[in-house]
C-alpha cells in the first residue's frame, strides 16, 4: 500500500519567522551595550581630560625638580618619584617572601581540612576586602607609634605590604595550584624532602603566575593614597628620602597635595603628575601581560 | 575495561574457541623457574591497605624476588596500582592511607616507626604511568635525584652512564640542554627511567609505564626492562596480559571482592611463575581473565 | 651484579630507618607556618589598633552620644560626638554610588557573559580592567575637576564646589568593575546546560539572561552587590577629595558632606595630639567602619560560598 503525503493545510512555504519580539530583544542587547559604554566613555574621557589639562606640564621639569609652593611653574614631582620608588621597594620587600612562603605553606604543606587553613582563608579574604584607610589607621597605631618606626618610609612600606599580601597569596596559591601534581610526586619518589621538591620543582614552574600577582599587587600599591594620609605623607616634602627613616612623599600624595591647592596651575601639575603615574601603572601592566603570554605552559 | 585483546601486541594463535586459554607459547620464553621465591627482596604477609576507612586491598601474602621482573595484572580497581605505591611509601602522600600487616624490605618492615620514607624512595625508585619529566633540560632531569640526595659523583659521567642504561644516550647526547618536554612520549619515559636510575636504586617499580606509548615505543621500553632486570629489581603493574608474558618471570593476579554495598575491596588470587600462571593456572578466576572469559 | 646495597641479616638495625634528623626540614615548616599565620596577625592588629583607643574614647564619650546625636564637631573648642552626620554622608554618597553601580555593572556584566562575541569580549573586558586599576586619587581628582566643573555646574548652578554628587557618580563608576567581574563569574560557573536547555525550547538571549542565568547566579551576584556597597562605604579618596569635608547632615547630593572615611583621613592627616579625645575619635570612627565593611564583606564571602557549593 503507498502511503500519500498530505498537501500542507496552509499553501504558502512554512512560515519560521519568529512570533516572538524582536523590538524588544534587540533593545534590552542595546540597552546591556549601553551599561557597557558607560564606563569604557568614562575611560576614554578621563584619560583623554587629564592628557589635555596636564599636557602644558609634561615636561622633563615634572621629574627634575622638586615641589614648590611660592614657584609653580618650576615645581616638579621629584621627591614624590623617589619616595614611590623607596617605599615600593620595602613594600615588596616585605610582601614578596611572607606572601610567597605564606602560600607555599597553604598549599604544599598544610593540611586543607584543619581549623588553622580554614581560618588563615577566611582571614585572607576579609583582609582582601577591608577598606584601605583601615590599614592606615594600622600603620599608625602599631609601626608608627607603638614601634615607633615614625611617619617614615619603612612605616609605610610595612603598611603597605599587609595591604597587598593577600593578593601576593591568592595569586601565587593559583600559581602553584596549576603546577600538575605528577612533577611534585616524580620529584619525591626519587628521594626528594617536601622542600626541595618545592623550591626545587613546583616553585620555579609557578614562578610566571607568581611575578604576574607580583605585579598587580605593587601596581596596587604604588597607587593607594588613602593609609598614606595618616602615615605622614602630606607634610610638604621636598627632598629625596635619604633611608628608610627618612620622611617621605608619593606620588598618589602629591598629587592629592596639588588637587587641595586652589591655584590653577597646581591642578596642571596635578594632571601631569597623574599622567606620569599611569604611563607607569600601563608599563607595569604590560610587562605582566607580556609574562602571561609568553609562558603559556603546555603541561 | 580489561585488554583481552590487544589487537597491536605480536599475535600468538588465540585459541579461545577450544580450550577457552590463551596461548602464549610463542611468547613466554625463558627457562622454567619454582615457585618459590629463592632471592626474596619484599616479603608481604597480609598486607592491608586502607584510605581511611576503606579497605582497598586486603591480605596480600607474596615475595617479590630479586633481579626477577614480577608482574602485576588484573582487571581494573582491583589495588594493584594502590599495592605497588605502597612499596615506596608514595601512599604517604595521601590523607588517611595505612598499610597493615607486614611489608618487609630485606627482612626489615617498611612502615615500622623509624622508618623515613626519603630513604625508602631513594632505594625504591618509581616510574609513572605519563612520563613526568621535570620542565628542565634533559641533562637536568637525570641530575636531579643524585643532586638532591647529596651523591658525590661526577655528574656529567653519571648522566652519561645512566642514559645509556635507559637506552636514550643516543638519541639526545648531541644536545643534553634541550627541554625533556621536546622529547616524545617514549623519549620521556625512558628519561623517566634514566632519571630513576641516577640515585642507584636497588628496585624500580613501574605502574603502566607503556599505558600513553605507542606499540613501537612500548617494545623499546619492554626490551629495556629485561636489561634493566639483570641489575635492578621490577615490579610491574599492567593492563596488558601479552606484555605481562613477556616481560616477567612472575605474575601475580588481582581481582575486586564486591560487597554487600557494592563497594570494591582488591585482593590477590593466585602468584606464581608466568609460565604457570598462564599455562596452568591454580585458581578459576585466574583462567576465566586469562582466556578472556570476563573482564 | 650486586647493587649499591649488601645484604642484610635480619637482625641488626633498619637500613630504611632515619640517619639524618632532617632539622632544616622541620625548621623550613615553622617558617613557613609563620608567614601563613601573618595574615591572622594582621586581623588581630586591626582590631587591636581600632579598639583600644576606641575603648578609652567610650569611656569619656557614652556610646549613645556618639551614635545618637547629631553633631560632629570634634576639632572646635566645645567638642560634639554624634558620628551620624558622617553615617547620613557616607550614606548619601554609598546610594548614589550603587544606584549606578548596580544597574551598569550587572547590565556589563550580562552583556559579557551571555551576548560579547569572543572578540568584542577581548577588548572589553580588559577595558573594565583599566578602569578598575585607576588609582582613586585620580578618581577623586576628575570628580572634583571635571565631574563638578564642566558637568554638574551647568546643570545645577547653585551646586557647591564639594558635592556628594559628584563624588558619588564617580565612585559609582570606579566600582562597575568590582561589580562586573564578580557577577560574571557567577554567571559563568552557571551550567551550560541549563542555557542550552532553554534555547532549546525556543528562547532568546534575553530570556534566558534574565530567566535561567541571573536567578541561577544570584548568589553569587547579590554577593557582588554587598562587596560593592562595601568599597563604597570604604572608599576614601573620591569623598576626600570632591565632597568637602564638613560635617552636614542632609540629604541633598548638592551640598558637600563629610564621611566615616574623608574625617578620618581629615583628622588623622592634621595635627592631632596623641593621646588627646580627638586622636581617641579617629579611631572609634574607624572601628564603627571596620565593623560595618566587616560584617558586609562576610556576608558577601558566604554568599560566593554558597553559589561555589552549587555547581562544583
Amino acid at each position: 500500500m503507498t502511503t500519500t503525503l498530505t498537501s500542507p493545510a496552509s499553501s504558502s512555504p512554512i512560515d519560521l519567522e519568529g512570533k516572538g519580539q524582536p523590538i524588544v530583544d534587540k533593545t534590552f542587547r542595546w540597552i546591556l551595550f549601553l551599561c557597557l559604554a558607560v564606563g569604557v566613555v568614562f575611560l576614554a574621557v578621563l584619560l583623554v581630560y587629564v592628557t589635555i589639562k596636564g599636557w602644558p606640564r609634561l615636561t622633563p621639569t615634572l621629574w627634575e625638580n622638586m615641589p614648590s609652593i611660592r614657584r609653580p611653574e618650576q615645581a616638579g614631582a621629584q621627591s614624590a618619584i623617589t619616595g614611590t620608588l623607596w617605599v615600593i621597594g620595602f613594600t615588596a620587600l616585605f610582601a614578596l617572601p611572607v606572601g610567597f612562603l605564606g602560600a607555599v605553606y597553604m598549599e604544599e604543606y598544610a593540611n586543607p581540612t584543619s581549623r588553622f587553613t580554614r581560618f588563615v582563608e577566611i582571614n585572607i579574604q576579609n583582609l582582601a576586602a577591608v577598606p584601605s584607610i583601615v590599614y592606615g589607621i594600622l600603620g599608625l597605631a602599631i609601626f608608627a607609634r607603638a614601634l615607633a618606626l615614625g611617619q617614615t618610609v619603612i612605616t609605610a612600606g610595612l603598611t603597605l605590604a599587609l595591604l597587598v599580601l593577600p593578593v601576593i597569596i591568592v595569586s601565587t596559591r593559583e600559581a602553584l595550584r596549576a603546577v600538575p601534581q605528577n612533577i611534585r610526586h616524580g620529584s619525591l619518589a626519587l628521594g626528594a624532602t617536601l622542600w626541595q621538591t618545592t623550591w626545587r620543582q613546583t616553585m620555579p614552574a609557578a614562578v610566571p603566575g607568581m611575578a604576574t600577582g607580583t605585579i598587580l599587587a605593587l601596581s596596587r600599591a604604588i597607587g593607594e593614597a588613602a593609609p598614606l594620609l595618616l602615615l605622614g605623607a602630606v607634610t610638604f616634602i621636598s627632598f629625596n628620602p635619604t633611608g628608610p627613616f627618612s620622611a617621605y612623599t608619593t606620588l598618589p600624595i602629591q598629587i592629592y597635595n596639588w588637587t587641595k591647592e586652589s591655584r590653577e596651575e597646581f591642578q596642571i601639575l596635578a594632571s601631569a603628575t597623574i599622567v606620569l603615574l599611569l604611563v607607569i601603572l600601563l608599563a607595569m601592566n604590560a610587562v605582566a601581560i607580556l609574562i602571561r603570554n609568553r609562558t603559556q605552559k603546555r603541561w | 575495561m580489561s585488554e583481552i585483546h590487544d589487537p597491536q601486541a605480536p599475535q600468538s594463535t588465540s585459541d579461545l574457541n577450544n580450550t577457552g586459554r590463551m596461548d602464549v607459547s610463542a611468547v613466554l620464553e625463558g627457562a622454567e623457574i619454582p615457585e618459590a621465591v629463592s632471592n626474596i627482596v619484599f616479603d608481604l604477609a597480609n598486607v592491608q591497605v586502607y584510605y581511611g576507612d576503606f579497605q582497598a586491598v586486603r591480605d596480600v601474602t607474596m615475595q617479590i624476588g630479586r633481579n626477577e621482573i614480577t608482574a602485576f595484572i588484573g582487571p581494573s580497581g582491583c589495588g594493584k596500582s594502590t599495592l605497588l605505591r605502597s612499596f615506596n611509601r608514595m601512599n604517604d602522600l595521601i590523607p588517611g592511607a595505612r598499610v597493615e600487616g607486614l611489608l618487609a624490605y630485606h627482612g626489615f618492615n617498611i612502615y615500622a616507626p623509624d622508618v623515613d620514607p626519603i630513604e625508602v624512595r631513594r632505594r625504591i625508585g618509581m616510574v609513572f604511568q605519563k612520563p613526568n619529566v621535570f620542565p628542565k633540560s634533559i641533562y637536568e632531569n637525570v641530575a636531579y635525584g643524585p643532586k638532591v640526595n647529596g651523591m658525590k659523583v661526577n655528574m656529567d659521567d653519571l648522566v652519561e652512564e645512566c642514559l645509556t642504561k635507559a637506552a636514550l644516550w643516543d638519541e639526545v647526547k648531541d644536545d643534553l640542554k634541550k627541554s625533556a618536554y621536546a622529547l616524545s612520549g617514549g623519549q620521556q619515559q625512558r628519561l623517566v627511567i634514566a632519571r630513576c636510575i641516577a640515585v642507584k636504586p636497588e628496585v624500580i617499580l613501574m605502574d603502566e609505564p607503556c599505558a600513553s606509548l605507542d606499540p613501537i615505543a612500548t617494545a623499546k621500553i619492554e626490551d629495556l626492562m629485561k636489561e634493566l632486570a639483570k641489575d635492578y629489581t621490577i615490579v610491574i603493574v599492567t593492563h596488558n596480559m601479552q606484555q605481562a608474558a613477556r616481560v616477567s618471570e612472575r605474575t601475580a593476579f588481582f581481582t575486586a571482592d564486591v560487597d554487600a554495598n557494592g563497594v570494591r575491596h582488591g585482593r590477590l588470587v593466585e602468584y606464581g611463575p608466568t609460565r604457570r600462571i598462564f599455562t596452568a593456572p591454580h585458581d578459576p578466576r585466574t583462567e576465566d581473565y586469562i582466556s578472556g572469559r570476563f573482564g | 651484579m650486586s647493587t649499591a646495597l649488601a645484604e642484610s641479616a635480619a637482625g641488626g638495625l633498619n637500613p630504611l630507618r632515619q640517619t639524618k634528623p632532617r632539622y632544616g626540614e622541620k625548621v623550613i615548616r615553622v617558617i613557613l607556618f609563620a608567614a601563613a599565620a601573618v595574615s591572622i596577625l594582621t586581623t588581630f592588629g586591626i582590631v587591636i589598633s581600632v579598639l583600644i583607643p576606641s575603648l578609652e574614647f567610650f569611656s569619656e564619650i557614652p556610646l549613645t552620644e556618639f551614635l545618637f546625636t547629631t553633631t560632629w564637631t570634634p576639632l572646635f573648642a566645645n567638642p560634639q560626638y554624634g558620628v551620624l552626620p558622617l553615617i547620613m554622608g557616607t550614606m548619601v554618597i554609598t546610594v548614589i554610588a550603587i544606584a549606578i553601580a548596580i544597574p551598569l555593572g550587572l547590565g556589563s556584566a550580562i552583556y559579557l557573559s551571555e551576548y560579547a562575541k569572543p572578540k568584542a569580549r577581548k577588548v572589553l573586558k580588559p577595558t573594565l580592567e583599566v578602569l578598575a586599576g585607576i588609582p582613586t586619587v585620580v578618581f577623586g581628582f576628575f570628580a572634583l575637576e571635571f565631574i563638578t566643573e564642566l558637568v554638574l555646574k551647568p546643570i545645577f548652578p547653585q551646586i557647591d564646589i564639594f558635592n556628594a554628587l559628584s563624588a558619588g557618580i564617580v565612585m559609582g563608576i570606579m566600582i562597575i568593575p568590582t561589580i562586573a567581574s564578580l557577577s560574571e563569574d557567577a554567571m559563568a560557573a552557571v551550567p551550560g546546560g541549563l542555557r542550552d536547555g532553554a534555547y532549546a525550547l525556543g528562547a532568546t538571549k534575553r530570556q534566558v539572561a534574565l530567566r535561567v542565568v541571573v536567578p541561577a547566579a544570584l548568589s553569587g551576584i547579590v554577593a557582588a552587590f554587598v562587596l560593592g556597597i562595601s568599597r563604597a562605604i570604604g572608599e576614601t579618596m573620591i569623598v576626600t577629595i570632591a565632597a568637602g569635608l564638613q560635617p552636614n547632615m542632609t540629604l541633598n547630593p548638592l551640598e558637600g558632606m563629610q564621611t566615616m572615611t574623608s574625617y578620618i583621613a581629615a583628622a588623622g592627616a592634621g595635627d592631632v595630639a596623641t593621646g588627646s579625645i580627638e586622636y581617641k575619635s579617629i579611631f572609634a570612627v574607624g572601628m564603627l567602619l571596620f565593623i560595618i565593611t566587616f560584617f558586609m564583606n562576610m556576608i558577601s564571602i558566604r554568599l560566593v560560598r554558597k553559589y561555589r557549593q552549587a555547581y562544583q
